[in-house]
């Protein structure tokens, strides 16, 4: 998958777990936590939809990874290239 | 009321229906006759007849809510804002821990359970596919849990497991803790999403009790001779409860005064009813209402459509009302199936208006009526106006033995 390819995957799966927000402004540098209203259970939804869609196992102490767009987007990137 | 306890009344009504999304709805339909009940699809079986509700279920919840929680946090949610909106009360301005809401349920977890289970068979088992949500979404608390999350009430909160008399229950407790001065505002009633389980269903079928007809609308015909068993339906109505001092203090309408009520145990079988403890209900019911059975206008049945129960019931009705000519009886399950947890509170909210119209709603789908369940002064097909509705007794029951009745007075100021 393309980096644009995998930044629309995690979009997508962002926005079927908070269906009332816009996606559109999402900035790649600022904690996902202060954009949008996403707790701790919605980022555990975050890494089963990753496993679901992807076969991605994103273990506990990679959380951290998922802080940013961008930085969710790095660490999925060499995980997902050959999708 | 025989007891020295604060009397209590009800204030609003908030309700979710297959056939209406609120009270006026839902009374319109059952004196037009109009059916709630149409095929529906479930798991593994062929299209079943089930009471669906169509109301907007994200008028007071944001779609994360409802995807995180259950279909009965989101029924419970819908009235519990609708029955808080029509007592006119702004909840801004109360104190919200000393609000409690107690609802009725059948039972809770087995929609969620079944789901995640077929969910799970689709990743050949592997339980890593588990969802997190399955425990906040089954842990018996949750529908009233989740009416709390959405009208951040910080006051006590619980589900009453109490089978198919769970409406009523729910209602009973919130009166109670109301006396006990718990709470300063009830919100009480009963909800169901049983139709959500294929299960629910399937073990009706298994006893013989799953009712079939090529009309959905016909399928649930209580007392009639041709009667093949029960409707499940899914539903929710929750009332606003408060003591009468308190309700006259802010001026607000008030629906109905509940001066009677009990449940018992048959302690006789899991399925089969006893109408003997169901007549000792009712007249436990009355006394503490001090009433005698000639005083009551309506008795609302249970009849879910089942050969026996409907016949046990029946025997149980004619031994407390057998010498009233005044007492009325009729079914709304005909209309809507049986919604399980909801149905008393639903059943109860149905009549309600019967205090103000003077209307009697009758039961349909009742074309040859089985001897066995003839009642004193039944209404059937047409609704029956009264010259005045003073009483209603609401009856609701439900497996391993459990009765329960309710009686309400109209409120007329004294």
């Amino acid at each position: 998958m393309t980096k644009d390819a995998i930044r629309q995957a995690i979009v997508d799966i962002i926005q079927e777990i908070l269906p009332d927000e816009d996606m559109g402004g999402i900035e790649l540098d600022k904690p996902l936590r202060d954009q949008l209203e996403l707790d701790s259970m919605d980022f555990l939804d975050i890494v089963m939809e990753l496993r679901k869609r992807y076969h991605i196992e994103v273990p506990e102490k990679d959380y951290m990874e998922l802080n940013t767009l961008g930085s969710t987007i790095a660490y999925l990137e060499p995980k997902m290239a050959n999708l | 009321m025989s007891r020295s306890l604060p009397r209590i009344v009800i204030t609003g009504v908030g309700l979710a229906a297959p056939n209406g999304d609120n009270l006026p709805a839902f009374r319109q339909a059952l004196l037009e006759g109009v059916s709630g009940v149409e095929l529906f699809e479930t798991r593994y079986m062929e299209p079943v007849p089930a009471g669906i509700c169509h109301f907007d279920q994200y008028k007071y919840q944001s779609k994360k809510a409802a995807r995180r929680g259950t279909r009965a946090g989101g029924i419970s949610i819908y009235c519990a804002n609708e029955a808080v909106a029509d007592a006119g009360i702004d909840l801004a301005t109360r104190d919200l821990s000393a609000v409690g809401v107690f609802i009725g349920i059948t039972e809770h977890g087995t929609v969620e359970t079944e789901n995640e289970v077929y969910n799970l068979g689709t990743y050949q088992n592997d339980v890593k596919y588990w969802t997190h949500h399955h425990n906040p979404r089954t842990v018996a608390n949750n529908p009233a849990g989740e009416v709390t999350l959405n009208l951040k009430i910080t006051g006590p909160h619980l589900c009453l497991g109490a089978a198919c008399a769970a409406g009523n229950v729910g209602l009973i407790y919130g009166a109670q803790m109301l006396q006990l001065g718990e709470v300063d505002l009830a919100l009480a009633g009963g909800v169901s999403e049983s139709v959500r389980s294929f299960g629910v269903f399937a073990s009706f079928a298994a006893q013989g009790a799953l009712a079939r007809n090529d009309d959905p609308t016909k399928a649930c015909r209580p007392f009639d001779t041709q009667r093949s068993g029960v409707v499940v339906a899914e539903g929710g109505a929750l009332f606003t409860l408060e003591r009468l001092d308190d309700a006259l203090a802010r001026n607000a309408k008030i629906y109905g005064e509940l001066v009677g009520w009990a449940y018992n145990s048959d302690a006789s079988d899991f399925v089969l009813p006893n109408p003997e403890r169901q007549a000792q209900c009712m007249r436990k019911a009355l006394k503490m209402a001090g009433l005698t059975p000639d005083r009551i206008d309506i008795v609302n049945t249970h009849g879910t459509g089942t050969a026996q129960g409907d016949e046990f019931e029946c025997q149980a009705i004619r031994s407390v009302f057998a010498g009233s000519t005044r007492t009325h009886t009729n079914n709304t399950k005909s209309f809507i199936g049986h919604a399980m947890g909801a149905a008393g509170a639903l059943e109860l909210a149905g009549n309600l208006p019967s205090f103000s119209d003077g209307m009697v709603h009758p039961t349909i789908n009742l074309t040859e009526l089985d001897p066995e369940c003839a009642l004193p002064n039944l209404v059937i097909g047409t609704p029956k106006k009264l010259d005045r509705v003073e009483t209603i007794l609401n009856n609701s029951f439900g497996m391993l033995g459990i009765n329960s009745a309710v009686v309400v007075k109209r409120y007329d100021g004294n």
